[in-house]
């Protein structure tokens, strides 16, 4: 649950980005860190293994200005990727408002997608949580691979496999060079201030 | 969500507790790594929010830890540096409070600091209309 602060008329957000691993999460997480360099106060944290894999998460906060009298703060969160690495997923996820699912477009990611998929779920389910009632935003990256060799799903196959029964809005990405990036996230920041307004009032 | 008062009443737990007895920083923070409140000496800069977000996710990998060896928590944890250390202890289920002191403070007066304002804390948490 967003932290709404009556007293310093302040508004903490927390934002996840979540899916397979290598699915590109901390290459938006970097360049949106490149994007509003002014509004972001400190350097980006990333805890990362020795060959610069999120090991517990990224963390990236900053400032969207006031809404309603109230500072909104977002602080935007990745998860490592690997399977091995479920119990700190699950960590990261405590007390989200907002979810990124990050799916790699690669035809050879297609069932990691959909199994990371389904861990969310269950996840979220262990905080109470319910993946049909969080706000959430499908990226569909590596969008570029497309003008390569590289044998990639196609946006309908990747929306009847991750988008059929959910029917959250999604975006086709290439965060390696910011494409849809900033449109994402500004998607997932207004739709969970959408779900939070009922509280600030 | 916390009221004002509740808001205030904390605020003046960790003043008169931790920082009048010279402790540096202290955050009362969720575990999901929102700060509830923060205060310091003025003397030391410190990027609280990372910090804040560095510190849920140690405790939480911390307890994790606890549960894999059967333990049901560990609800207290320190960590000691050369000039500075830091004390994290679990006041709710869903709520931190992190302590930075120096080296002229003992732990043992920081443990007793803590539990007071923790006792505090946890009144005012159980009660919307404290005074
Ligand atoms: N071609 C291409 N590669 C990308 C894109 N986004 C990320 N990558 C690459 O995919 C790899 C994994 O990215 P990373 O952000 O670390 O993935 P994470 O595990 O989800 O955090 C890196 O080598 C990135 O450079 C993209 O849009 N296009
Ligand atoms: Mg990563």
């Amino acid at each position: 649950m967003a932290l709404i602060n009556v007293k310093t008329k302040e508004v903490q957000i927390k934002i996840v980005y979540y899916g397979p691993g290598r699915g590109g999460k901390t290459t938006n997480l970097e360049y949106i860190n490149r994007i509003y360099r002014e509004q972001i106060k400190t350097e980006m944290v990333s805890l990362k293994t020795q060959d610069d894999r999120t090991l517990f998460f990224d963390f990236l906060p900053f400032d969207v200005g006031q809404i309603k009298g109230f500072d909104v703060a977002i602080q935007l969160y990745t998860v490592p990727g690997q399977v091995k690495y479920n119990a700190t997923r699950r960590l990261v996820l405590r007390g989200v408002d907002g979810i990124v699912f990050v799916a790699d477009v690669q035809q050879s990611q297609r069932k990691k997608n959909i199994e990371s998929l389904n861990q969310l779920y269950e996840n979220l389910e262990t905080y109470k949580l319910d993946l049909f009632n969080i706000p959430l935003v499908m990226q569909y990256n590596k969008i570029d691979l497309k003008k390569s060799d590289i044998p990639t799903l196609s946006s309908q196959m990747l929306q009847k496999d991750l988008n059929s029964l959910l029917k959250v809005p999604a975006f086709e990405a290439s965060a390696l060079n910011g494409g849809n990036v900033i449109p994402t996230l500004k998607k997932i920041i207004s739709i969970t201030l959408a779900s939070i307004q009922e509280h600030l009032f | 969500m916390l009221n004002q008062s509740q808001l205030d009443a904390i605020d003046h737990a960790i003043e008169t507790h931790l920082i009048a007895a010279g402790i540096d920083h202290v955050i009362y923070m969720e575990m999901s790594g929102n700060t509830i409140a923060k205060h310091d000496n003025g003397k030391a800069l410190l990027d609280s929010t990372a910090f804040a977000a560095l510190a849920a996710g140690n405790f939480a990998a911390v307890d994790a830890m606890a549960k894999l060896v059967g333990e049901s928590e560990f609800s207290l944890l320190f960590h000691k540096g050369e000039n500075l250390s830091i004390h994290f202890s679990k006041v709710s289920k869903d709520t931190l409070l992190v302590s930075m002191f120096n080296k002229n403070i003992s732990l043992g007066i920081v443990r007793l600091k803590v539990a007071e304002t923790i006792k505090e804390i946890i009144r005012v948490l159980g009660d919307p209309d404290i005074p």
